[in-house]
């Protein structure tokens, strides 16, 4: 009950906004080509639902994302595995690998549209570049962090190496992991963004740009609230993850 | 009750004629405890030495304690017997050589936080046995340290001297021959220490294991040990049978007259100030408060 109450709380500010909000556009004191009323929003966001439109351009968006994250994602998990366990390999690769990082992905755009045209490549690639690095970084951090005395008891227990790896290494570094995790999914949409807005003929980038060129500025803001929303439901995905995975660390004890 | 001060490595062996501490030397049940031997122990790192040539001989089922100034090597020494480090040169032979024959307990209790403490208790176990199997012989050990109600719990909601209970059960579990214990006590407040060490007596004298005892609190080597040996200079530079009756009352006149005379040699002309603490100045009562 107490717990209702307390979460019922931070909608107070929210839903007060999209009253005030409603009123002032009903009134008339917002122009409806700067922003629509909430309700105008809703009434397009359902004639787009009707056509089947939101849907196809959501689930590209959707997925132009999974695909990046799991590609990107998947190399960098993996080398800082590697690296983070071997010295030989990060000596050889990571000085590399920090070079490219000074360079801000979304500075390649020009180049991968030279590259990959405006296909589906082009976007997940820019994706795949976005989140590899934080996955990358923290998967590294997070296995050099793991507790020494740990891994010397581990030894001294006789574990074998992959005993060692899988009961104390990775299940240490697994929090940093996890931060480097929710960290990307942030890149993920925000590449997708920028990426759809400049060049795409599908995808929720593109149904907002479309719908400028036609004024239609309740399409405009639908698309932002979409955006929002998934970048919201990504994020709670991980959360959720995390909070599966690290019961045992001492700040989600008594969640 | 005998006590022989070295001077050097040509009068080493009068220290290890058998003391008079007989039956789990001359007679060891069979699998209870593990002779150690080491021959001509040298350890460095790097130009560092840190043991020389050292002997000693420890007979199965005895409860060996190692004092001397921080930094002369006790861990260093310890860790050889458990092959946490290699020897530089000599060699050190636990039970049969055999690896996995002796365990070590750490001055921190070393649990994973990620396991629950049942699960902390079977890394003692060999993967090989079946879960249920090693489920049982878990929960014997923590009954044993009497955690068992805290099995399901994780590791961070227990008090430092739980954690290391646990740590003991985890280190018992699998009945090693050798138990190395580095200090396990340093870090707990006065009253759990005693508990503690009463707890350590009771496991060994069931189990007749070998123990050997790193420490700082000469007392506490003298409560629990049969011998104490005191290094200094890579070397061992006395050693003590302490052939008192069990249980032994703390701050008792033998106990006190045994305590006064290693603390004298620690700081006597032999003691050189050690190179983690230049210019400690000689006398028990700065030891005392040094290692406080
Ligand atoms: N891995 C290592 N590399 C380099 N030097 C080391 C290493 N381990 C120990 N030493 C050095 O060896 C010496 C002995 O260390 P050790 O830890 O055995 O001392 P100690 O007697 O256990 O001291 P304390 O009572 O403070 O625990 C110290 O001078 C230490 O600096
Ligand atoms: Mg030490």
């Amino acid at each position: 009950m107490k717990f209702d109450a307390k979460s019922l709380l931070a909608f107070v500010i929210p839903v007060g906004l999209i009253l005030v909000w409603q009123a002032l556009a009903s009134v008339g004191l917002i122009a409806t080509e700067v922003l629509p009323a909430p309700t105008a929003i809703v009434a397009a966001g359902w004639r787009l639902a009707l056509s089947g439109e939101l849907w196809t351009n959501i689930g590209i968006s959707a997925w132009r994302a999974a695909v990046g994250l799991v590609i990107g994602g998947g190399i960098g998990f993996a080398l800082g595995l590697t690296n983070g366990l071997s010295r030989l390999s990060e000596r050889l690769t990571d000085p590399t690998l920090q070079m490219i990082r000074t360079i801000p992905h979304l500075a390649m755009i020009p180049l991968v549209i030279l590259w990959f045209g405006i296909d589906e490549t082009a976007k997940i690639f820019l994706v795949a570049l976005g989140v590899f690095f934080p996955i990358y970084l923290n998967t590294l951090h997070g296995i050099r962090t793991v507790d020494s005395q740990l891994v010397e008891m581990g030894r001294a227990y006789g574990m074998s190496s992959w005993g060692l790896f899988s009961r104390v290494v990775l299940p240490g570094a697994l929090p940093s992991i996890f931060v480097g995790l929710r960290y990307a999914l942030g890149i993920m949409w925000l590449t997708l963004i920028v990426a759809e807005t400049i060049s795409a003929s599908s995808g929720l980038g593109y149904m907002a740009m479309n719908a400028r060129e036609f004024m239609l500025v309740d399409v405009v803001v639908l698309s932002i609230l979409i955006y929002a929303l998934l970048g919201k439901l990504a994020d709670s995905i991980a959360k959720w993850l995390e909070r599966a995975t690290l019961s045992w660390h001492p700040a989600y004890l008594h969640v | 009750m005998t006590v022989a001060t070295l001077s050097g490595r040509a009068r080493a062996n009068v220290a290890f004629a058998p003391t008079d501490r007989g039956p789990p030397a001359q007679t060891p049940k069979p699998g209870a405890g593990a002779q150690i031997s080491i021959r001509d122990l040298s350890k460095s790192f790097g130009s560092k030495k840190v043991l020389t040539s050292l002997d000693l001989t420890v007979p199965a089922g005895q409860f060996l304690a190692i004092v001397g100034r921080s930094g002369c090597g006790k861990s260093t020494l310890l860790r050889t017997l458990v092959r946490l480090e290699e020897p530089t040169s000599g060699a050190v032979m636990v039970g049969d050589g055999q690896r996995g024959v002796g365990r070590i307990m750490f001055q921190e209790p070393r649990l994973l936080p990620w396991q629950r403490v049942v699960d902390n208790v079977r890394v003692g176990l060999s993967k090989g046995l079946p879960t249920a199997e090693s489920r049982a012989q878990a929960m014997d050990a923590l009954r044993e340290v009497g955690l068992a109600d805290r099995a399901g719990d994780w590791p961070s909601v227990l008090s430092g001297g739980q954690k290391q209970r646990v740590a003991l059960a985890r280190a018992l579990v699998s009945r090693p021959k050798l138990l190395a214990l580095d200090e396990p006590l340093g870090a707990l407040d006065a009253l759990t220490r005693i508990e503690m060490q009463s707890l350590i007596e009771r496991v060994w004298l069931e189990q007749k294991f070998t123990a050997v005892l790193v420490t700082h609190d000469v007392a506490e080597a003298l409560a629990l040990a049969d011998r104490v040996v005191l290094i200094e200079d890579g070397r061992i530079a006395l050693d003590v049978d302490v052939g008192l009756p069990r249980p032994r009352r703390r701050g008792s006149a033998e106990i006190g007259a045994l305590e006064a005379q290693i603390l004298d040699h620690l700081f006597s002309a032999g003691g050189r100030p050690s190179d983690d603490r230049p210019g400690l100045e000689p006398g028990p009562v700065e030891y005392e408060k040094a290692y406080a």
